[in-house]
């Protein structure tokens, strides 16, 4: 399959428009009649959107375009054939038993996936397949929850909308093992990769995800992946993504969940490693008596940039929201925290948290953080903090005379101060993992 | 023998003022030595230097510990060869859970010493045993190191701590401040049974009354950064009873 290389010298956004129209009628064909009309309409409100300016508030600290004018090939091709069990094997968790289901280069690859004992109804594969079994499905929620006319990699995404992730849980089914989405990059030229995901958890239905992605690459690639959640009522979604990249990679996830009645959705991401990552999230509870928790833990350094943005968007009354997240910038790295929490005036007894709690360890490492309350109804209980700060010298000096060298002082600090965001972890395999390469990170 | 500890003329300053004005004091193994002396007097300031605290500069002198050069060494080196001090205010360390802490001060030591590491186990063990001395509530050690403590919490966990890695020199700061004499008297009967022939106190107070607990076997009187009179652990009666201000008058210096 040809992939589009990237012209230099046109506007940016129109060698993506053009690429669009060569590879319409090509490498995007064999899908529905619906996924068709919708990257029709993205590429339109992409082109009209545009990507972010310099003084774009909402990339204010974050300088997208810099990146974007890199010649990357835009994939649209099959699996890659290369890839290996053991390429796979790498990035299960250690005594974990889970559903696996890998992907190369944002495209489903059945024969290395694991998928075989799923329970009755649940469908666990690639969005283009789906879009020919479960069109349905598609026509439903696809789209449905994402803003194509507002974001632009979004718009972007869905103009390019190819394979990615399909879940799918019918009423009142419950996947004990977690669902591992594992996409490994292995593109031999600088790519960007545009994976689709789409998560359905009907009524009463219950699962969780665990999304990782690894580049086995030395090749400079770039993740713009958009990911749907609905959750049903009473449905419950844990989603854990691992962000662990080498400094070659660069992301930009679009996360959004939309949430009826009495359902419960968490979220935790964990970004460990990566050029430049943003992570937008945006959950919608639109029936009461939801419960949101959104957890994060970044860890930067070197001149590694993670940009954190979510907004909770409390339109109905009585629900819960919870947001913490946790960071330490160490080197030349710099972090983000833009979490917003909107209560409606229609959502009364509301209850939302946030917490944004930062060390930096360094002069030349920078944190930004912007906590937002936007209130409308009266009768609320919400809160929001954020701290940035030092490690505590005098905290060194106490555990330096009960013997600890400097640098397991401090490993056991900031290891402990990660910890917080990872007692949230439910998997308790998972939880060991990430505490090991939160330990690892910071041990000498 | 070589003496334990051997303080010769220390002289220390912070920020350019000076602190301790010539301390000379010698410990042998086996000892308990009180330092009293008013506030400010420098006592903890002592206590800091020879803890290995940057903040304080040694301007002249020396301390031996066990015939070498304390000073030469790094603060979390002093503690692994079993140099401890029990600080008058303990730090809290939020999110660094009690076990976790103990384990690796413990290992920190014992590998330093050539002994095999402690398992989960036997670090239980060893803790359940140690707190008990202190009289420390299990339930603390389920909790972040120090953090929503009592006072007294913290003082006792200071000595359990001390139990745990038995140095072969205490340094207690001010471990009598803030506490009830319920609690003053379970501390000190902690110290007391840590008592050896092979390990010296230093304990620094400025109120007699937890020597009537800790009986000492030498008392010092600190005063503008000196040791200015040392005597039995009679000296600290006197104190109690006549203030500090004759041994001021006694020394020259003007009474406070």
């Amino acid at each position: 399959m040809p992939a589009a290389l990237i012209d230099k010298d046109t506007r940016l956004e129109d060698r993506f428009v053009s690429a669009f129209e060569m590879q319409e009628g090509l490498s995007l064909n064999g899908s529905n009649d619906g996924l068709r009309r919708l990257r029709k309409e993205a590429i339109g409100h992409f082109a009209t959107l545009g990507f972010p300016a310099r003084k774009t508030e909402a990339w204010k600290y974050t300088n997208i375009g810099k990146l974007l004018k890199r010649p990357y090939a835009l994939t649209f091709g099959p699996s890659d054939d290369s890839v290996s069990a053991s390429d796979v094997e790498a990035l299960l968790i250690p005594d974990l038993e889970a559903h696996v289901a890998v992907f190369v280069n944002g495209h489903f690859n059945a024969a290395l996936s694991r998928l075989d004992d799923l329970p009755e109804g649940v469908v666990v594969t690639g969005l283009a397949e789906a879009a020919e079994t479960h069109t349905a499905l598609l026509d439903a929620h696809l789209a449905r929850y994402a803003d194509s006319e507002g974001e632009v990699f979004t718009a972007l995404n869905t103009a390019f909308t190819k394979d990615g992730a399909f879940v799918y849980v019918p009423r009142n089914a419950v996947v004990e093992k977690p669902v591992q989405l594992i996409n490994l990059m292995t593109t031999a030229e600088d790519a960007l990769v545009q994976p689709r995901n789409l998560i359905v958890a009907e009524e009463n239905a219950q699962v969780r995800l665990i999304q990782s992605s690894r580049a086995t690459t030395e090749v400079k690639t770039f993740v713009n992946a958009v990911s749907e959640v609905f959750v049903g009522d009473h449905a419950h979604v844990d989603r854990y993504e691992i962000q662990d990249e080498g400094t070659t990679t660069s992301m930009v996830t679009t996360l959004n969940v939309y949430q009826q009645a009495s359902s419960v959705f968490r979220n935790s991401t964990f970004t460990f490693g990566g050029e430049v990552i943003r992570n937008n999230i945006t959950v919608l509870p639109d029936a009461e008596q939801c419960e949101t928790h959104l957890y994060g833990l970044f860890l930067a350094d070197g001149t590694m940039h993670v940009d954190n943005h979510t907004l909770v968007d409390h339109a109905m009354p009585n629900c819960f929201s919870n947001e913490f997240y946790k960071g330490i910038l160490d080197g030349r790295a710099t972090g983000i925290f833009n979490g917003k929490v909107l209560v409606r005036q229609d959502a009364q007894q509301t209850n939302a948290y946030q917490s944004n709690k930062s060390i930096v360890l360094t002069d030349t490492a920078s944190m930004y953080a912007k906590p937002e309350l936007e209130i409308y109804a009266d009768d609320v209980k919400c809160s929001h903090g954020a701290t940035t700060g030092q490690l505590d010298e005098e905290a060194i000096f106490y555990l330096r005379t009960r013997g600890l060298t400097l640098q397991r002082a401090r490993a056991l600090m900031l290891v402990s101060f990660a910890r917080a965001v990872l007692d949230n972890v439910t998997l308790e395999p998972l939880q060991e993992a990430l505490d090991a390469m939160v330990t690892a990170r910071f041990s000498d | 023998m070589t003496p334990l500890l051997q303080i010769n003329n220390l002289k220390a300053s912070v920020e350019d003022m000076a602190i301790l004005k010539g301390v000379d004091l010698t410990v042998n193994a086996g000892e308990v030595h009180a330092i009293m002396g008013p506030n400010g007097s420098g006592k903890s300031t002592l206590a800091a230097v020879l803890a290995g605290r940057e903040d304080y500069e040694v301007e002249d002198g020396t301390v031996l510990y066990r015939g070498e050069d304390l000073l030469e060494l790094e603060v979390d080196e002093r503690a692994r060869e079993g140099v401890f001090l029990a600080f008058q205010y303990p730090v809290e360390l939020p999110g660094v859970s009690m076990m976790n802490f103990l384990k690796q001060a413990v290992n920190s030591i014992r590998e330093h010493r050539g002994q095999e590491p402690l398992n989960a186990a036997g670090l239980l063990k060893l803790t359940r045993e140690k707190a008990a001395l202190v009289n420390l509530d299990p339930s603390l050690k389920k909790r972040s190191v120090n953090e929503g403590f009592s006072g007294g919490e913290k003082k006792r966990n200071e000595i359990f701590q001390l139990a745990m890695l038995e140095p072969t020199l205490a340094i207690l700061d001010e471990t009598d401040s803030g506490l009830d004499i319920d609690a003053l008297r379970t501390v000190a009967d902690g110290v007391n049974s840590l008592r050896s022939p092979d390990r010296g106190f230093v304990v620094i107070t400025h109120y007699q009354r937890l020597l009537d607990y800790i009986v000492p076997d030498f008392v010092h009187v600190m005063v503008d950064g000196r040791i200015v009179k040392s005597g039995g652990k009679e000296l600290a009666l006197d104190l109690e009873e006549k203030g500090y201000d004759w041994i001021r008058e006694e020394n020259g210096a003007v009474p406070a």
